[in-house]
């Protein structure tokens, strides 16, 4: 998941739908994110390049939405209903994830395995 | 002689400030010591001061003589007229403001008899140890015990006592009068009664112990006068306290109201009498407030003189004078209704006028930078050479005043300053700024801004005599919501006063070390 500056990026995503919750007022998704352009990459323990400044996932409650949904930790979003996440602030990545119009998130995620998984299929061929 | 107790109006002026309307006393003083006596007993009817206004002074002056001259007038006249027999001619009118001291003497001395009689007080505050250390001496100094070196050291303790003491008083009490006050200063009577009842005491105590019985002990005799004067310096130091330092503690907040356009500023005074809060308002009123120019307000009145004449009440039905408030509602109600498009006027002739000022503004600034640039300070070295044109500061500044003066009266015309400055003002101000360097845009800040009175010299330094109107003594104390006002001639300073809030004040102890931060770089968010 590194990339070279000026290159575009590619990466394995996989989609992942989650359907809000209705907690009361609140919509909520079960998970928190870490993460963003004015965040300090070099903490971030889920990167592999510690340049990276995308927004990642960093816990999953456990029977919640996103879970069933398949996020898992250490997930790298990479788009939101169309957004894109690689380059947002912090702030900006928890408002696109908590739109109060929208009952439903449709996230672009990348993960490590998925790229692993990826090339020993092509590898089998 | 009947005419000379003819103080015609002096019973009336007991309501007003001392130093107001000298000239009425005088003219009118001297008119009637030519009449007959016939007219003592009708002087108190024809002159008309009443206490809340400054009369004109030709009303009596042209209604006294006509009393003079005719001895029916109470049953025959039913108005005063101005047209007498003896109606003021120019001349009379122009020597009104000449007329010399001396019939005056009276009001004067009563200015300084405050001065007089502190004056009197020091010398005998000076004379009384003086004396209480010579009478023995002189009234039975063979049976007097010689003292030696104690006696000495309080001698000299006495002379710099004295010399301190006298220093202070003349610190304190020796100084020009600010103003004459409409009643006495309390604390100031009740110092000079202090000290009088003291001297008094001591007088007597000396008079029945140590006179009458012919005390030898000088040292016991040298030691109570001593006593004496450290008991004045006490009573100096409650002068201090009391005249100087008890009002410095601001209570209250004055707000400071011009009746004429509104402008209002704010003063924090301690606790102090309403007249002598009025003093303190009027001399930062001549600081602060800006000038007082009645051609401003014209606009104002004519606009309220059309919104009165607009509509006329006619009593058709005849009906009685209760009818009087019934005309007035009818008034406001029609007035109401009224379309009225004087608000349209207001707001275009105001744009207008604007306009008018920047404009002149405009070339009064050119006009005033151009000028600054032909004069030129001489430089050391060019000074040695032959002079050429050398000006001093005047003749410079009448050199190029001509090229501004046009611009520079068209703009005070449109703004309607033109009789506070007069053309020697306006060269003496431009030789001053010559003189001292400064920039068209110093020399030209007195014209475009509306300075304070003091500004302005003698043009517009109108009235100096105010009355203090106040419906609570004028020598108790300031309270929260006292209101007095202060008028003179054209305008009036309506004054109100509030309490300084009580403020409380607590602390928070902040240790230095205790200001510690973390950098917030990986916030983690849950969605």
């Amino acid at each position: 998941m590194s990339y070279i500056p000026g290159q575009p990026v590619t990466a394995v995503v996989q989609q992942i739908e989650i359907q809000k919750l209705r907690d009361g007022v609140n919509l909520i998704l079960g998970f928190s994110i870490g993460g963003g352009i004015d965040q300090d990459s070099s903490q971030n323990p889920f990167s592999e390049d510690k340049s990276d400044k995308g927004i990642y996932v960093t816990r999953v409650s456990k029977g919640s939405p996103a879970e069933v949904a398949g996020l898992r930790m250490g997930d790298k979003i990479m788009q939101v209903n169309g957004w894109d996440m690689t380059m947002v602030t912090h702030d900006q990545a928890r408002k696109r994830l908590t739109k109060k119009n929208e009952d439903v998130v449709r996230l672009l995620v990348t993960r490590k395995s998925l790229e692993e998984a990826v090339r020993q299929s092509t590898m089998q061929h | 002689m009947d005419t000379e107790s003819i103080h015609s109006g002096y019973s009336h002026h007991s309501n007003r400030s001392r130093g107001s309307n000298k000239q009425s006393d005088r003219s009118s003083r001297d008119r009637h010591k030519s009449h007959s006596r016939d007219s003592s007993s009708r002087s108190d009817k024809n002159v008309i001061i009443s206490a809340s206004s400054a009369q004109p002074q030709q009303p009596d002056q042209s209604s006294a003589p006509t009393d003079a001259q005719d001895d029916n007038w109470g049953e025959t006249t039913t108005a005063v007229t101005g047209t007498s027999d003896h109606s003021l001619s120019q001349e009379d009118l122009a020597g009104f403001g000449k007329e010399t001291d001396t019939p005056a003497e009276k009001l004067n001395c009563i200015r300084f008899l405050p001065l007089v009689l502190t004056l009197l007080l020091g010398l005998l505050v000076l004379v009384t140890p003086l004396a209480f250390l010579v009478l023995p001496q002189l009234v039975w100094p063979e049976r007097l015990q010689a003292c030696g070196t104690a006696c000495e050291g309080l001698f000299l303790s006495l002379a710099f006592k004295l010399l301190i003491l006298l220093l202070a008083g003349w610190a304190l009490f020796v100084r020009p009068t600010r103003a004459s006050l409409p009643r006495i200063a309390v604390f100031r009577a009740l110092l000079g009664l202090l000290t009088l009842l003291l001297l008094l005491s001591y007088w007597l105590f000396f008079g029945v112990r140590i006179l009458d019985s012919q005390d030898e002990n000088y040292q016991g005799i040298v030691q109570f006068a001593v006593s004496l004067v450290d008991a004045l310096l006490f009573i100096h130091y409650l002068a201090v306290v009391l005249l100087e330092i008890r009002h410095l503690q601001p209570c209250f907040s004055l707000c400071v109201v011009r009746s004429t356009d509104g402008e209002t500023h704010h003063y924090n005074l301690g606790l102090l009498s309403i007249q002598r809060a009025a003093l303190v308002i009027l001399e930062n009123y001549y600081k602060d407030f800006s000038v007082h120019n009645p051609a401003l307000l014209t606009a104002a009145k004519s606009r309220a003189a059309k919104h009165l004449a607009g509509l006329k009440v006619y009593d058709v039905d005849g009906a009685g004078s209760e009818a009087a408030t019934a005309q007035s509602r009818a008034k406001i109600a029609a007035a109401a209704r009224h379309r009225d498009t004087s608000h349209n006027e207001l707001y275009y002739e105001e744009a207008e006028h604007e306009r008018r000022v920047r404009k002149r503004r405009a070339r009064l600034v050119v006009a005033v930078e151009e000028a600054f640039t032909h004069v030129r300070r001489l430089q050391e070295e060019e000074k040695k050479k032959p002079p050429g044109d050398e000006m001093d500061p005047r003749e410079a500044a009448q050199a190029i005043f001509p090229s501004m003066a046009r611009a520079l009266q068209k703009y005070l015309r449109t703004t309607r300053q033109q009789h506070c400055h007069s053309m020697d003002s306006i060269q003496a101000h431009l030789a001053l700024c010559i003189t001292n360097n400064m920039t068209p845009k110093a020399f030209l800040e007195s014209y475009l801004v509306a300075g304070p009175t003091l500004q302005y010299g003698r043009v517009c330094l109108q009235a100096r005599q105010w009355m203090l109107v106040s419906e609570a003594s004028v020598t108790s104390p300031l309270r929260h919501g006292t209101e007095f006002q202060l008028k003179c001639n054209d305008f009036s300073l309506v004054v109100t006063s509030k309490d300084i809030p009580h403020v409380k004040l607590s602390e928070e102890f902040v240790h230095p070390k205790s200001h510690k931060f973390v950098l917030q770089m990986q916030s983690e968010t849950s969605v």
